[in-house]
């Protein structure tokens, strides 16, 4: 289990390659990127997130912990990125490793869904007209009714 | 002392990013109560709890929770992560 929560970009290819080697028995890997796209304005500017140091380690460690137990998994990766970010960057990444591909996909989707509403990070949007929070959307609260 | 962290909208409507305060509150619930009646900015804050969440010793709670063994609480909008 790696999880990183940096201010830096990361090298996608190279953190999959070592991921995906680090066990001969994985035959399945699901990897996501989350990536800074534009407001419906088209007005970004770019993109800042804060985060709760300290708790967001913990908090996505648990819930990486949980995937570990529910699903048969290797291994599992987790990088979040912090601070100012830029229209078309990468914020984040996550990926499984399984023997096969079912576990690797839940595994991967409950991680994600876990993150987008449980991790301590908040998003916000500065455009030429100042700046306004990421509302949270209720959608993803509903997307963690079927992981109960 | 419990060291209090707001985070985002709600960090910038009490204007610090933390501080440290003296309480003999019981609840989270209570807590909060006492901070609103301090001062207006921590009134606006916390004027509708149910767009805030909260985290004792970064762990999320809810509301009625206890203080017993805080040494940490955080006040923060729901997370927006991912």
């Amino acid at each position: 289990m790696r999880i990183s929560v940096q201010l830096n970009d990361f090298d996608i290819g190279k953190e999959l390659q070592l991921f995906n080697s680090a066990d001969t028995n994985i035959g399945a890997v699901v990897s996501f990127q989350g990536i800074v796209r534009n407001n419906s304005e088209k007005s970004l500017l770019h993109m800042e997130i804060e985060q709760y140091p300290g708790m967001t380690q913990k908090a996505i460690s648990n819930y990486v912990e949980i995937a570990l137990e529910r699903w048969s998994l290797y291994d599992a990766l987790v990088i979040h990125r912090h601070g100012k970010l830029l229209l078309g960057d990468r914020i984040m990444m996550v990926a499984t490793a399984a023997k096969h591909r079912r576990d690797a996909f839940q595994s991967a989707e409950f991680l994600m869904d876990y993150l987008k509403s449980r991790a301590p990070f908040w998003k916000k949007e500065v455009t030429k007209d100042g700046y306004q929070w990421v509302k949270s959307v209720l959608d993803d609260e509903r997307a963690l009714e079927r992981w109960r | 002392m419990i060291k209090v962290l707001y985070f985002a909208w709600v960090r910038e409507r009490i204007g610090v990013p933390y501080e440290m305060v003296e309480t003999q509150s019981g609840t989270v619930m209570e807590f909060v109560e006492e901070l609103k009646q301090k001062e207006t900015r921590y009134e606006v804050a916390f004027s509708d709890l149910s767009a805030i969440k909260v985290a004792i010793n970064q762990e999320l709670c809810e509301f009625d929770t206890k203080l017993t063994g805080a040494t940490e609480i955080a006040f923060f909008p729901p997370m927006t992560g991912g």
